[in-house]
């Protein structure tokens, strides 16, 4: 990878390498009487992890490569590696929570290995580690075949993709050592959040310089999707995160937003997290790797515009959904709720179009779990939707919040739809980007496919029972007019479900492991010897200063 | 690019745009997506018009079925009160006696004090108020500040060893630490305090030790625990001579206790609860030591 930098290229890595750690020293030197200072020591680690490689391999000769011809997939194929490597370490934490709730002595006792601590580095690992890794690496891949144009940068690609991962580990380590903005999905603390910033806003600039270099005469679908999503989410976490720290040398920030009104930005934030990161992102990825896979043309173009301006549009105003029957007004309360059910027709209009793109090709989606993968996550895409808009309305809503209902229809979301649809696409694309033939095993596809429906169904199951109950024992009265059960009643009735879920859980983990196994052995097996990519080619291209 | 072509199997046109191999149809958006939109759209119009929903500078629009959720929610506790009224008044005002003799207050007692005592007292005491190392048995006869009514309403009222200004207070000094007995005493009197619950443990070989911690006992411990050690609920000073214990009975815990003192804490819910929750609660508590 190194090998293919200009000596040039590599110094202005070596640079920027060597600036983070000079910040990192900064933020450790100024942080020494708070935890905020062994955040400065993983900064200087990280950035000394990142350092030697590109010191040991400085005086190498390039490797002559022409990048007009080229694509620029290296950082996908490092981008795909760490997406599972923070999948399996996410999802053991998240089984490891579930286990806490049935089992709490397995917090043995300690402060960092606690409920409070340890569920958000689940939520960051598999959201931000797995879910944005995996963004990343496919936004590069797509945006450039789509394009026919290389990616407009060669440093910034690996500044976007290894300073987001600093920004995973800031977040998940400073979660261990009692850091946190206590913020649901915004939980890492002012100094990641303006690192994030930074390397947002490159992803960005390279994403927008790569589309304007394309050669193709339209932006394709995927492209609408991945912009939306970088741009969004920038603009989301920048609100959201405005906070003023108590110090320079401390973790400890306080938010600029007051009450009712940091209620309202946090849950805009989360509910368009789930919209722009969750939904939008991998719709994105959606688009690409389905017609790829099931060489079937978009079902609707038409469909598509729909869609999109739809889910942009609506999802927007949908977050106080979050907040009903609270301190927040009443219409505001009305306009989430109506807002999200407004979003339902344009979101099965997305599931809608994916499944249909199929019609002609089901045979394959009989016979190919890789394909399958990403059927079942249209499917789950549509049912988590319609649930989600279900929920918003406010007498459901008065059953569902607070309850585990909400931890289903979440899991139906993010097992049942984004990671589902990131399997098929990993197995779409780990083969031609390695240049194999196909996967290792395709029996191994096809027990991770059942594994991983399995595990969704069993969690999805567990938690529409225990939410349902929970909700319903909280609200039943006795006839002289008190609550008929106390909390710890509703607790152990939830005793069994919270078993089945960790047992969903495991299975899905279990999945990705053999998924590892399987991409692993497919990149140590031999490539094939005449190149049998079928992508359209490069065309060239004047790029001034490459 | 723009060639377009149809697809053999839809029998769509294509675009004509082409990505990588990736081409689209140009079916039209399926009529029942069209309704559908139609739908949810005039449904969300409608209830605009009849809940509060959008804003207005200062205000906001009222809508025409005049709801709002402070007051809903206001009207809804007022109607639980009402609903409640008929037995809330008679628990907290009638005398014990007279609800304990009425078994239909009684069952409204037992309903809504198992609620109340889940989400109140049994994060110490337990669920089905049994205790624990640490937490006193409430379900057996033994109280250490008694176990009528108006007692259990007393210690619930003001607490043990808390801030309120009439707090009970339970102090078992630490006899053995403070240098108030020297380590043979506090071995001896543990003896003879283990050996009221255990007669078995008066051997001849014991003998000794138990007789010379009861002279111990009635110079040091009489005055709260008082004669044969039954004990005193206007002190909190617990019985010793039954089979009830809070920290435990086997001979290290006693000697434990004697040597480092106990102060237990009960927290007051004089201002967490009302009082005919703290009454319906007292009545609960003296029920569970009655079945």
């Amino acid at each position: 990878m190194i090998s293919k930098l200009t000596y040039a290229e590599r110094e202005t890595a070596f640079a920027i390498a060597l600036a983070t750690l000079v910040g990192g020293l900064a933020l450790g030197i100024a942080g020494r009487n708070d935890v905020l200072g062994w955040q400065g020591v993983i900064v200087v680690v990280f950035a000394i992890a990142v350092l030697r490689p590109l010191m040991s391999s400085y005086y190498e000769p390039p490797v002559a490569e022409d990048r007009k011809v080229t694509y620029y997939d290296d950082p996908t194929k490092v981008g795909i590696v760490l997406a599972m490597v923070w999948a399996v370490f996410g999802m053991f934490m998240g089984v490891w929570v579930a286990s806490q709730l049935a089992w709490p002595e397995l917090a043995f006792d300690g402060a960092w290995s606690s409920f409070g601590r340890l569920r958000p580095t689940h939520t960051t690992g598999v959201i931000f580690g797995f879910g944005g890794n995996a963004l990343i690496a496919t936004s590069f891949h797509v945006v450039q075949r789509t394009s026919r144009a290389r990616l407009a940068g060669q440093i910034s690609p690996w500044f976007v993709l290894f300073g987001y991962n600093l920004f995973c580990v800031l977040a998940v380590s400073g979660y261990l050592m009692g850091i946190t903005q206590s913020k649901e999905y915004a939980e890492a603390e002012w100094y990641a959040d303006l690192w994030l910033v930074i390397v947002w806003v490159t992803y960005f600039i390279l994403y927008i310089g790569t589309i304007a270099r394309r050669k193709e005469p339209h932006i394709y679908v995927a492209n609408w999707y991945f912009m939306a999503f970088i741009l969004v989410v920038a603009v989301l976490h920048i609100v959201n995160n405005l906070a003023l720290p108590i110090a320079w040398g401390q973790a400890k920030s306080y938010t600029i937003w007051p009450g009712v009104q940091d209620a309202m930005v946090q849950w805009w934030y989360g509910h368009n997290a789930v919209a722009f990161f969750l939904t939008a992102g991998f719709l994105g990825m959606l688009y690409y790797y389905l017609p790829v896979r099931a060489q079937r043309p978009i079902f609707s173009y038409r469909l598509s515009i729909l869609s999109f301006w739809g889910i942009t549009f609506f999802y927007m105003w949908a977050g106080s959904h979050h907040l009903h029957y609270t301190a927040l007004p009443h219409w505001v309360q009305t306009l989430g709720m109506t807002f999200s059910v407004m979003l339902l027709v344009p979101s099965w209009a997305s599931a809608g179009n994916a499944l249909l793109t199929l019609n002609g090709a089901w045979h394959r989606v009989r016979d190919d779990a890789t394909l399958r993968f990403m059927m079942a996550a249209a499917v789950f895409y549509g049912l988590s939707t319609f649930e989600g808009s279900f929920m918003a309305i406010r007498p459901v809503n008065s059953l569902s919040h607070y309850t585990d209902w909400t931890v289903g229809h979440v899991h139906a979301g993010a097992l049942g739809w984004v990671a589902l649809i990131t399997f098929g696409s990993i197995y779409t694309l780990v083969p031609a980007l390695w240049k194999r033939e196909r996967m290792y095993s395709a029996t191994l596809v096809e027990v991770h496919f059942w594994l991983a429906i399995a595990g969704t169904l069993v969690y999805v199951f567990a938690m529409w029972n225990s939410g349902v109950i929970q909700g319903l024992m909280w609200r039943t009265y006795t006839g002289e007019g008190t609550l008929a059960y106390s909390f710890v009643d509703s607790l152990v009735a939830m005793y069994p479900y919270y078993i089945a879920r960790a047992f969903g859980g495991l299975l899905f983990l279990v999945g990705v492991l053999v998924g590892c196994y399987n991409i692993w052995m497919t990149i140590a097996s031999a490539p094939l010897a005449a190149s049998e990519k079928t992508d359209a080619p490069l065309l060239p291209i004047a790029v001034p200063g490459e | 690019m723009t060639e377009t072509e149809r697809d053999s199997f839809t029998g769509r046109e294509t675009t004509g745009h082409e990505w990588n191999g990736i081409k689209e149809l140009d079916t039209p958006v399926p009529r029942g997506v069209l309704m559908f939109l139609i739908v949810t759209h005039l449904w969300c119009v409608v209830w605009w018009f009849l809940v509060p929903s959008w804003p207005l500078g200062t205000t906001y629009t009222k809508g025409f079925l005049g709801v709002d959720q402070h007051e809903t929610v206001q009207a809804r506790l007022a109607e639980g009160r009402q609903q409640r009224a008929a037995w809330s008044t008679r628990l907290e005002s009638e005398p014990y006696g007279a609800i304990l003799a009425d078994e239909d207050l009684m069952q409204v007692v037992r309903d809504t004090g198992r609620q109340l005592f889940g989400d109140n007292c049994a994060a110490c005491h337990g669920r089905d108020g049994k205790g624990g190392v640490n937490y006193p048995d409430l379900t057996d006869n033994d109280w250490i500040w008694g176990g009528t009514p108006e007692q259990i309403e007393q210690t619930m009222r003001v607490g043990i060893n808390t801030a309120h200004p009439k707090t009970r207070v339970g102090q078992m000094p630490s006899f053995g630490r403070d240098a108030m007995l020297d380590a043979a005493q506090v071995q001896n009197v543990a003896a003879y305090v283990y050996s009221l619950s255990n007669p078995d443990f008066s051997t001849p070989n014991n003998l000794d030790r138990v007789n010379a911690g009861r002279d111990v006992f009635a110079k040091t411990c009489v005055a709260c625990h008082g004669e044969g050690a039954k004990g005193n609920p206007e002190l909190g000073a617990p019985n010793l001579a039954d089979a009830y214990w809070i920290y435990g009975g086997t001979m290290d815990t006693i000697i434990a206790s004697v040597h480092g003192g106990r102060q237990g804490h009960m927290p007051t819910w004089d201002e967490r609860l009302s009082a005919a929750e703290i009454r319906t609660l007292a009545i609960y508590v003296h029920d569970l030591g009655r079945r």
